[in-house]
Protein backbone atom coordinates (compact mmCIF):
# COMPACT_ATOMS: atom_id res chain seq x y z
CA UNK A 1 0.00 0.00 0.00
CA UNK A 2 2.62 2.27 0.36
CA UNK A 3 4.44 1.60 -2.73
CA UNK A 4 4.30 5.09 -3.76
CA UNK A 5 6.90 6.50 -1.08
CA UNK A 6 9.79 3.64 -2.65
CA UNK A 7 8.81 5.28 -6.01
CA UNK A 8 11.56 6.53 -7.97
CA UNK A 9 9.76 9.79 -9.29
CA UNK A 10 6.08 11.52 -8.68
CA UNK A 11 3.86 12.91 -11.15
CA UNK A 12 5.23 16.74 -11.81
CA UNK A 13 1.81 17.95 -10.75
CA UNK A 14 1.63 15.78 -7.64
CA UNK A 15 4.84 17.33 -6.54
CA UNK A 16 3.89 20.77 -7.67
CA UNK A 17 0.32 20.65 -6.01
CA UNK A 18 2.06 19.43 -2.60
CA UNK A 19 4.49 22.19 -2.34
CA UNK A 20 1.65 24.46 -3.23
CA UNK A 21 0.21 23.19 -0.34
CA UNK A 22 3.66 23.40 1.76
CA UNK A 23 3.54 27.12 0.82
CA UNK A 24 0.26 27.68 2.27
CA UNK A 25 1.65 25.62 5.57
CA UNK A 26 4.94 28.05 5.76
CA UNK A 27 3.13 31.17 5.96
CA UNK A 28 0.47 29.61 8.33
CA UNK A 29 2.61 27.85 11.00
CA UNK A 30 5.83 29.57 10.61
CA UNK A 31 4.81 33.23 8.86
CA UNK A 32 7.80 32.50 6.48
CA UNK A 33 7.43 32.37 2.63
CA UNK A 34 9.86 28.94 0.96
CA UNK A 35 12.93 29.83 -0.08
CA UNK A 36 16.59 28.98 -0.13
CA UNK A 37 19.23 31.39 -0.93
CA UNK A 38 19.97 34.36 1.56
CA UNK A 39 21.42 30.54 3.56
CA UNK A 40 24.11 30.76 1.42
CA UNK A 41 25.01 34.53 1.96
CA UNK A 42 24.32 33.99 5.89
CA UNK A 43 26.90 30.95 5.74
CA UNK A 44 29.60 33.12 3.57
CA UNK A 45 29.21 35.41 6.43
CA UNK A 46 29.90 32.88 8.87
CA UNK A 47 32.82 31.76 7.16
CA UNK A 48 34.13 35.43 6.62
CA UNK A 49 33.83 35.40 10.32
CA UNK A 50 36.19 32.48 11.11
CA UNK A 51 38.63 34.55 9.52
CA UNK A 52 38.26 37.90 10.16
CA UNK A 53 36.24 37.57 13.51
CA UNK A 54 33.81 40.30 15.01
CA UNK A 55 34.54 42.87 12.01
CA UNK A 56 32.44 41.23 9.31
CA UNK A 57 28.83 41.98 11.29
CA UNK A 58 30.11 45.79 10.58
CA UNK A 59 29.72 45.10 6.94
CA UNK A 60 27.04 46.27 5.54
CA UNK A 61 25.15 43.49 3.89
CA UNK A 62 25.81 41.62 6.84
CA UNK A 63 23.57 44.39 9.15
CA UNK A 64 21.17 43.80 6.89
CA UNK A 65 21.57 39.76 6.64
CA UNK A 66 23.19 38.51 9.86
CA UNK A 67 25.35 35.66 9.65
CA UNK A 68 23.02 33.67 12.23
CA UNK A 69 21.27 30.27 11.64
CA UNK A 70 17.74 30.90 11.01
CA UNK A 71 14.70 29.63 9.98
CA UNK A 72 15.33 29.80 6.04
CA UNK A 73 18.95 28.22 7.35
CA UNK A 74 17.59 24.89 8.45
CA UNK A 75 14.90 24.47 6.20
CA UNK A 76 18.16 24.30 3.60
CA UNK A 77 19.64 21.57 6.10
CA UNK A 78 16.21 19.82 5.57
CA UNK A 79 16.17 20.42 1.95
CA UNK A 80 19.77 18.10 2.59
CA UNK A 81 17.85 15.16 4.53
CA UNK A 82 15.03 15.21 2.73
CA UNK A 83 16.02 14.43 -0.60
CA UNK A 84 18.47 11.83 0.76
CA UNK A 85 15.39 10.01 2.41
CA UNK A 86 13.50 9.92 -0.54
CA UNK A 87 16.76 9.06 -2.72
CA UNK A 88 17.57 5.84 0.21
CA UNK A 89 13.53 4.74 0.23
CA UNK A 90 13.30 4.26 -4.47
CA UNK A 91 16.95 3.24 -3.84
CA UNK A 92 18.09 5.67 -6.03
CA UNK A 93 20.84 7.57 -4.05
CA UNK A 94 24.33 6.91 -5.68
CA UNK A 95 27.05 8.78 -5.37
CA UNK A 96 27.82 10.79 -9.20
CA UNK A 97 30.41 13.60 -10.30
CA UNK A 98 29.47 13.98 -14.25
CA UNK A 99 26.13 13.49 -14.95
CA UNK A 100 24.58 11.83 -17.65
CA UNK A 101 23.78 15.30 -20.11
CA UNK A 102 27.13 16.83 -19.19
CA UNK A 103 29.05 13.12 -20.12
CA UNK A 104 26.99 13.33 -23.30
CA UNK A 105 28.41 16.80 -24.32
CA UNK A 106 31.34 17.05 -22.55
CA UNK A 107 32.83 13.85 -21.51
CA UNK A 108 34.31 11.96 -18.48
CA UNK A 109 36.09 14.15 -17.08
CA UNK A 110 35.60 15.14 -13.49
CA UNK A 111 37.64 17.90 -12.98
CA UNK A 112 35.94 20.18 -15.62
CA UNK A 113 32.64 19.15 -14.63
CA UNK A 114 33.83 20.48 -10.82
CA UNK A 115 35.46 23.30 -12.55
CA UNK A 116 32.44 24.43 -13.97
CA UNK A 117 29.77 23.68 -11.09
CA UNK A 118 32.25 26.23 -8.98
CA UNK A 119 31.81 28.78 -11.60
CA UNK A 120 28.32 28.33 -11.58
CA UNK A 121 27.97 28.06 -8.68
CA UNK A 122 29.51 32.13 -8.51
CA UNK A 123 27.44 33.49 -11.15
CA UNK A 124 24.66 31.72 -9.16
CA UNK A 125 25.13 33.14 -5.88
CA UNK A 126 26.44 36.55 -6.62
CA UNK A 127 23.19 36.53 -9.10
CA UNK A 128 20.86 35.32 -6.45
CA UNK A 129 22.36 37.82 -4.20
CA UNK A 130 21.43 40.69 -6.52
CA UNK A 131 18.15 39.78 -7.52
CA UNK A 132 17.48 39.46 -3.84
CA UNK A 133 15.75 35.87 -4.41
CA UNK A 134 16.09 32.13 -6.18
CA UNK A 135 14.54 29.82 -8.09
CA UNK A 136 12.07 29.24 -4.76
CA UNK A 137 12.22 33.06 -2.66
CA UNK A 138 11.09 34.58 -6.59
CA UNK A 139 10.19 31.66 -8.72
CA UNK A 140 7.63 29.91 -6.18
CA UNK A 141 6.71 32.10 -3.38
CA UNK A 142 6.89 35.40 -4.63
CA UNK A 143 4.57 35.23 -8.09
CA UNK A 144 2.46 33.13 -6.28
CA UNK A 145 2.27 36.57 -4.23
CA UNK A 146 1.89 38.21 -7.20
CA UNK A 147 4.98 40.42 -6.64
CA UNK A 148 6.24 42.43 -9.52
CA UNK A 149 10.13 41.88 -8.46
CA UNK A 150 9.46 38.65 -8.62
CA UNK A 151 7.98 37.96 -11.76
CA UNK A 152 10.35 39.93 -13.60
CA UNK A 153 13.37 37.89 -11.34
CA UNK A 154 11.97 34.06 -12.21
CA UNK A 155 11.93 35.33 -16.01
CA UNK A 156 15.26 36.76 -16.18
CA UNK A 157 16.31 33.02 -14.47
CA UNK A 158 14.96 31.50 -17.19
CA UNK A 159 15.68 33.36 -20.05
CA UNK A 160 19.30 33.81 -19.34
CA UNK A 161 19.35 29.82 -18.41
CA UNK A 162 18.21 29.04 -21.20
CA UNK A 163 20.35 31.39 -23.54
CA UNK A 164 23.43 29.92 -21.43
CA UNK A 165 22.49 26.44 -21.96
CA UNK A 166 21.80 26.66 -25.80
CA UNK A 167 25.33 28.66 -25.62
CA UNK A 168 26.93 25.75 -23.87
CA UNK A 169 25.48 22.71 -25.81
CA UNK A 170 25.15 23.96 -29.13
CA UNK A 171 27.82 26.42 -29.70
CA UNK A 172 30.70 24.64 -27.32
CA UNK A 173 29.62 20.73 -26.54
CA UNK B 1 9.73 25.04 24.30
CA UNK B 2 11.34 28.35 23.33
CA UNK B 3 9.60 30.49 20.35
CA UNK B 4 13.48 30.95 18.06
CA UNK B 5 14.05 26.73 19.03
CA UNK B 6 10.34 25.82 17.48
CA UNK B 7 10.83 28.40 14.70
CA UNK B 8 14.21 26.34 13.57
CA UNK B 9 12.76 22.92 14.04
CA UNK B 10 9.39 23.63 12.16
CA UNK B 11 12.16 25.25 9.32
CA UNK B 12 13.98 21.67 9.27
CA UNK B 13 10.38 19.80 9.16
CA UNK B 14 9.32 22.18 5.89
CA UNK B 15 12.92 21.62 4.55
CA UNK B 16 12.96 17.60 5.12
CA UNK B 17 9.21 18.15 3.11
CA UNK B 18 10.42 20.35 0.86
CA UNK B 19 13.71 18.47 -0.16
CA UNK B 20 11.32 14.79 -0.10
CA UNK B 21 9.11 16.37 -2.79
CA UNK B 22 11.79 18.12 -4.92
CA UNK B 23 13.44 14.81 -5.38
CA UNK B 24 10.29 12.44 -5.98
CA UNK B 25 10.15 15.76 -8.54
CA UNK B 26 13.35 14.84 -10.33
CA UNK B 27 14.49 18.07 -10.24
CA UNK B 28 17.52 16.99 -7.71
CA UNK B 29 18.88 16.11 -10.82
CA UNK B 30 20.95 18.27 -13.35
CA UNK B 31 19.60 16.36 -16.80
CA UNK B 32 16.27 17.30 -15.27
CA UNK B 33 17.27 20.95 -15.02
CA UNK B 34 19.18 21.30 -17.72
CA UNK B 35 16.75 19.34 -19.84
CA UNK B 36 14.33 22.33 -19.22
CA UNK B 37 16.54 25.01 -19.81
CA UNK B 38 17.24 23.19 -23.64
CA UNK B 39 13.38 23.16 -23.66
CA UNK B 40 13.73 19.51 -23.95
CA UNK B 41 11.85 18.17 -20.98
CA UNK B 42 9.39 20.63 -19.23
CA UNK B 43 9.39 18.99 -15.33
CA UNK B 44 10.54 21.96 -13.93
CA UNK B 45 7.83 24.10 -15.30
CA UNK B 46 4.91 21.68 -14.62
CA UNK B 47 6.34 21.42 -10.77
CA UNK B 48 6.88 25.61 -10.57
CA UNK B 49 3.52 26.37 -12.70
CA UNK B 50 1.20 23.80 -10.34
CA UNK B 51 3.30 24.99 -7.28
CA UNK B 52 1.98 28.29 -8.47
CA UNK B 53 -1.39 27.95 -8.87
CA UNK B 54 -2.34 25.73 -5.59
CA UNK B 55 -0.31 28.07 -3.86
CA UNK B 56 -1.40 31.29 -5.09
CA UNK B 57 -5.14 30.39 -4.98
CA UNK B 58 -4.82 28.77 -1.43
CA UNK B 59 -2.38 31.73 0.20
CA UNK B 60 -4.65 34.46 -1.31
CA UNK B 61 -7.82 33.19 0.18
CA UNK B 62 -5.83 32.77 3.44
CA UNK B 63 -4.97 35.98 3.76
CA UNK B 64 -8.89 37.26 2.77
CA UNK B 65 -9.70 35.22 6.08
CA UNK B 66 -7.22 37.40 7.52
CA UNK B 67 -4.85 34.07 8.39
CA UNK B 68 -1.49 35.13 6.85
CA UNK B 69 0.38 38.15 5.91
CA UNK B 70 2.04 38.39 2.72
CA UNK B 71 6.17 38.98 2.76
CA UNK B 72 6.20 40.78 -0.83
CA UNK B 73 9.89 41.91 -1.44
CA UNK B 74 10.66 45.28 -2.87
CA UNK B 75 12.78 45.30 -5.96
CA UNK B 76 13.85 46.93 -8.98
CA UNK B 77 14.18 47.12 -12.44
CA UNK B 78 18.22 47.06 -12.15
CA UNK B 79 17.85 44.92 -8.92
CA UNK B 80 15.51 41.74 -10.77
CA UNK B 81 16.46 41.86 -14.47
CA UNK B 82 20.11 42.04 -14.24
CA UNK B 83 20.22 39.91 -10.79
CA UNK B 84 17.95 37.49 -12.66
CA UNK B 85 20.01 37.45 -16.04
CA UNK B 86 23.42 36.40 -13.97
CA UNK B 87 21.73 34.05 -12.03
CA UNK B 88 20.44 32.18 -15.33
CA UNK B 89 24.27 31.64 -16.42
CA UNK B 90 24.96 30.10 -13.02
CA UNK B 91 21.51 27.72 -13.46
CA UNK B 92 23.10 26.86 -16.53
CA UNK B 93 26.68 26.41 -15.92
CA UNK B 94 25.79 24.28 -12.37
CA UNK B 95 22.62 22.76 -13.60
CA UNK B 96 21.40 23.30 -10.23
CA UNK B 97 19.89 26.06 -7.90
CA UNK B 98 20.33 27.22 -4.58
CA UNK B 99 16.99 24.78 -3.26
CA UNK B 100 17.72 22.27 -5.60
CA UNK B 101 21.65 22.07 -5.10
CA UNK B 102 20.75 21.11 -1.45
CA UNK B 103 18.74 18.12 -3.18
CA UNK B 104 21.82 17.12 -5.16
CA UNK B 105 23.76 16.77 -2.01
CA UNK B 106 21.06 14.43 -0.46
CA UNK B 107 21.10 12.71 -3.59
CA UNK B 108 24.95 11.78 -3.58
CA UNK B 109 26.04 14.60 -5.87
CA UNK B 110 29.71 15.24 -5.65
CA UNK B 111 29.90 17.88 -8.59
CA UNK B 112 27.14 19.84 -6.08
CA UNK B 113 28.69 19.12 -3.07
CA UNK B 114 32.44 19.94 -4.15
CA UNK B 115 31.98 22.47 -6.80
CA UNK B 116 28.77 24.33 -6.84
CA UNK B 117 28.41 24.49 -2.97
CA UNK B 118 31.93 26.57 -2.35
CA UNK B 119 30.58 28.39 -5.38
CA UNK B 120 27.41 29.90 -4.53
CA UNK B 121 29.15 30.25 -1.19
CA UNK B 122 32.13 32.97 -3.05
CA UNK B 123 29.21 34.12 -4.89
CA UNK B 124 27.29 35.38 -1.94
CA UNK B 125 30.09 36.51 -0.45
CA UNK B 126 31.39 38.57 -3.05
CA UNK B 127 27.92 40.51 -3.91
CA UNK B 128 27.82 40.71 0.15
CA UNK B 129 31.43 42.60 -0.13
CA UNK B 130 30.38 44.95 -3.06
CA UNK B 131 27.16 45.77 -1.80
CA UNK B 132 27.75 49.04 -0.65
CA UNK B 133 28.97 50.19 -3.89
CA UNK B 134 25.51 48.96 -6.01
CA UNK B 135 23.15 49.73 -3.05
CA UNK B 136 22.60 52.73 -4.14
CA UNK B 137 23.10 52.53 -7.50
CA UNK B 138 22.01 50.04 -10.03
CA UNK B 139 20.30 47.78 -7.37
CA UNK B 140 18.18 50.96 -6.92
CA UNK B 141 17.73 51.86 -10.81
CA UNK B 142 13.78 51.61 -11.93
CA UNK B 143 13.19 50.74 -8.19
CA UNK B 144 8.90 49.75 -8.27
CA UNK B 145 8.67 48.97 -4.26
CA UNK B 146 6.86 46.58 -3.34
CA UNK B 147 4.75 46.24 -6.54
CA UNK B 148 1.90 43.46 -6.87
CA UNK B 149 0.17 42.76 -10.01
CA UNK B 150 -3.52 43.89 -8.79
CA UNK B 151 -1.99 47.08 -7.66
CA UNK B 152 0.20 47.71 -11.33
CA UNK B 153 -2.62 46.60 -13.21
CA UNK B 154 -5.34 48.60 -10.56
CA UNK B 155 -8.15 45.69 -10.23
CA UNK B 156 -9.55 43.25 -7.56
CA UNK B 157 -6.79 40.29 -7.03
CA UNK B 158 -8.99 37.77 -8.16
CA UNK B 159 -9.26 39.16 -11.68
CA UNK B 160 -5.54 38.33 -11.53
CA UNK B 161 -5.49 35.38 -9.94
CA UNK B 162 -8.15 33.24 -11.88
CA UNK B 163 -6.69 34.77 -15.53
CA UNK B 164 -3.17 33.38 -14.75
CA UNK B 165 -4.15 30.20 -13.00
CA UNK B 166 -5.97 29.46 -16.14
CA UNK B 167 -3.39 30.61 -18.57
CA UNK B 168 -0.75 28.26 -16.68
CA UNK B 169 -2.88 25.51 -17.01
CA UNK B 170 -3.56 26.35 -20.16
CA UNK B 171 0.08 26.39 -20.89
CA UNK B 172 0.91 22.86 -18.81
CA UNK B 173 -1.58 21.43 -20.97
CA UNK B 174 0.03 22.01 -24.24
CA UNK B 175 3.55 21.39 -22.72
Amino acid sequence: MMSWITETRWSPYVVGAAIGVLSWLTLLISNKPIGCSTTFARGAGMLEKIFRGKRVDQKLYYQEVPPIVDWQFMLVIGIVIGALISALLSGSFRFQVVPDTWFAAFGANRILRIIAGFIGGIFLGFGSRWADGCTSGHGISGTMQLAVSSWISAICFFIGGILAAFFLFSLIA
Amino acid sequence: MKTKSRDLIWGLIFGIAFGFLLQKGGVTSYDVIIGQLLLKDHTVLKIIFTAVVVGMLGIHLMRRLGWVDFKVKPGSWGKNAIGGLIFGVGFALLGYCPGTIAGAIGNGQLDALIGGLPGILLGSWLLATIYPKIRNGILAKGDFGDLTLPKLLKVNEWLVIIPLSIILVGIMLLL
